[in-house]
């Protein structure tokens, strides 16, 4: 069934950091970005007055992950609609392989590097963020995971509608942007007016960002229960909706 | 089919050599299919069998539908209407068994710009179960051995081509099917693919292509099947088509006989310009009836040739057009 998803996934990862600006995009800015972040917070710590408590120490990591989530995503979307305009995806078809393989594949990619980079930021962002001792690092990937996932689903509903390669990088920006801007992920969702707080109980990256926050906070799982819910529905709608709207040509 | 006639020794050398029988078991049925996209019905009510180690051409001029019907054999595209069996597998219902069986070779295709030869090469190889062909061999028979490492995007159109028949090969299918194969190489590269095809054929295996050339159609089909607006016109092998279609030959030879134009005249319609005379006649007897008056008037020639008509005369008898307008 998933024959040759092993080799497609390494094959493509190979091909990705071929890309100039592949690796650095992708791996190199992030992690100089959090580190730049994590000497600044580091600063403000030193001023207590201006640490307001653990919010930042808590929002840089979920911050950071979950931009290069959002990244990861865009760029998947935009390599889906390459590989469709191109015929790609239509010469894979001509193969034993299944065309779910050929998307897990492009999905497994983006976690891998995900999961790659946040590894490195862990590693070069010990000296500010304390990782390690009371941070649950096991959680926090899993919560990225559950995240990331579920915010590449999204992607698969843009990608399998957005009409050519060149729209795919806009349109999945436009889509995507706002609903981080009022994630939690910049500001506390509590100082925005009712009605906008309303709102964002429909946007999954609000969902994505509690449980970022959370987990890298120590929160307990049962505390959470809600966001895990709220992403693996959406998860699972947006799968739904793209394995029926999903267009190979 | 059966043999030629008489006269047909001047065709030999301008025809392939047909299979002396007409193949009996059907490797491809497709029977009354038809596609549309949207309201444009691209392809309506083809129906055609291809026989076991045949080579099978679909001719026609752009947006004929060759592609789409190739494509619905291929089970990459779901027909809206009819039936099609191949390798007595439904390409809809069991379309990973097929793709296990049968090689492809798109029309328009493009891998990752950075994939390199050898890794496309080596990733085709392993998405099958079945015992493949030498890849290494192949990419040497289609001169691309020395491109191994390149990358996709920097391979030129022609090389291209060879790769993606390379990658139609590489699972050594049973039947392999070739969309436009030889459309932007050059002649030296076109008469290579020909020999491979031949080759596979020579190997027991079943060929459908399309091409534009009519030339390329004459000297690899054993059948060919013209299309237009989407419905097959006719069907037999090159030769077939022309004696049904285009049966007129002429000679044309020079002579300063003065009795030549008189002699010739019994034979068939004669056209005279200067020394140079064209006969005009149907028929694979025509040539030795020439030749036979020739000798009989002891009438000699500075120049003979023959002019048969071949399947772009054909496809212009039976469209009105030639096939490139
Ligand atoms: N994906 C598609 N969507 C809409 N129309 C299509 C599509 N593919 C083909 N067509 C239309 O269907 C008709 C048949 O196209 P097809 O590609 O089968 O022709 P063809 O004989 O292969 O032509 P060519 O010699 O140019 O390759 C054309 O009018 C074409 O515009
Ligand atoms: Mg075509």
């Amino acid at each position: 069934m998933l024959r040759g998803l092993w080799n497609l996934t390494w094959l493509e990862i190979k091909i990705f950091l071929r890309e100039p600006l592949g690796a650095i995009g992708t791996i190199v800015v992030p992690v100089l970005l959090f580190v730049l972040l994590g000497r600044v917070a580091a600063a403000r710590d030193a001023a207590p007055e201006l640490a307001a408590g653990g919010v930042i120490r808590a929002g840089v990591p979920a911050l950071v992950s979950m931009l290069i989530a959002v990244s990861a995503v865009l760029s998947l979307v935009t390599v889906i609609s390459i590989y469709r305009e191109g015929g790609i995806l239509k010469r894979l078809r001509a193969t034993p392989l299944r065309p779910a393989t050929i998307l897990i594949a492009h999905v497994l990619v983006k976690l891998l590097l995900t999961a790659a980079t946040m590894a490195i930021m862990m590693a070069a962002g010990k000296r500010y963020y304390a990782v390690g001792a009371d941070v649950p690092v096991f959680g926090f990937s899993l919560a990225l995971l559950l995240t990331t996932w579920s915010i590449l689903s999204i992607g698969f509903v843009i990608a399998s509608v957005v009409p050519t390669a060149r729209f795919a990088q806009p349109v999945g920006a436009i889509i995507l942007y706002p609903m981080l801007a009022v994630s939690g992920l910049f500001f506390p969702l509590r100082i925005l007016p009712d009605w906008m707080q309303a709102a964002a109980r429909f946007n999954p990256l609000a969902y994505s960002v509690s449980l970022l926050q959370g987990t890298w906070q120590g929160d307990a799982w049962s505390a959470h229960l809600g966001d895990v819910a709220a992403l693996v529905l959406v998860f699972a709608a947006c799968t739904a909706v793209s394995a029926r709207v999903f267009r190979w040509e | 089919m059966t043999t030629l006639g008489t006269g047909s020794r001047a065709l030999r050398g301008y025809l392939p050599p047909v299979a002396a029988s007409r193949p009996v078991q059907p490797v491809i049925r497709v029977a009354g299919v038809r596609k549309a996209y949207g309201k444009l019905v691209a392809v309506e009510d083809v129906s055609f069998d291809v026989g076991d180690g045949e080579i099978f051409g679909l001719i026609g001029p752009n947006g004929a539908g060759k592609t789409t019907t190739m494509e619905c054999v291929e089970g990459i595209r779901r027909p809206d209407r009819g039936t099609i069996a191949v390798l007595g597998l439904d390409p809809v219902r069991d379309v990973y068994a097929l793709q296990e069986r049968i090689g492809v070779q798109l029309q328009q295709a493009q891998l990752q710009k950075r994939i390199t030869v050898g890794e496309a090469v080596s990733l085709w190889s392993r998405l099958y179960r079945r015992p493949q062909a030498d890849g290494q061999r192949l990419l040497e028979q289609l001169g691309l051995a020395e491109k191994r490492g390149a990358w996709f995007m920097t391979l030129s159109g022609g090389q291209k081509q060879r790769l993606f028949i390379a990658l139609a090969l590489i699972n050594d299918p049973d039947v392999v099917f070739l969309d436009e194969l030889t459309t932007g190489l050059d002649p030296q590269a076109r008469r290579a693919i020909w020999e491979l095809v031949r080759g596979i054929r020579s190997r027991g295996k079943t060929v459908v292509l399309t091409t534009h050339l009519m030339e390329e159609a004459e000297k690899l089909c054993d059948r060919v099947a013209i299309i237009e607006h989407g419905r097959i016109i006719d069907l037999g092998s090159p030769a077939d088509l022309v004696r049904r279609h285009c049966p007129e030959r002429s000679v044309v030879l020079s002579t300063a006989d003065p009795a030549a134009g008189e002699a010739l005249a019994r034979v068939a319609r004669v056209e005279r310009d200067g020394a140079r005379y064209t006969i005009h006649g149907t028929g694979d007897d025509l040539v030795t009836e020439v030749i036979h008056c020739l000798s009989e008037h002891g009438i000699r020639v500075t120049d003979f040739r023959t002019v048969l008509p071949g399947l772009e005369d054909v496809f212009l008898r039976l469209t009105g057009h030639s096939i490139r307008d």
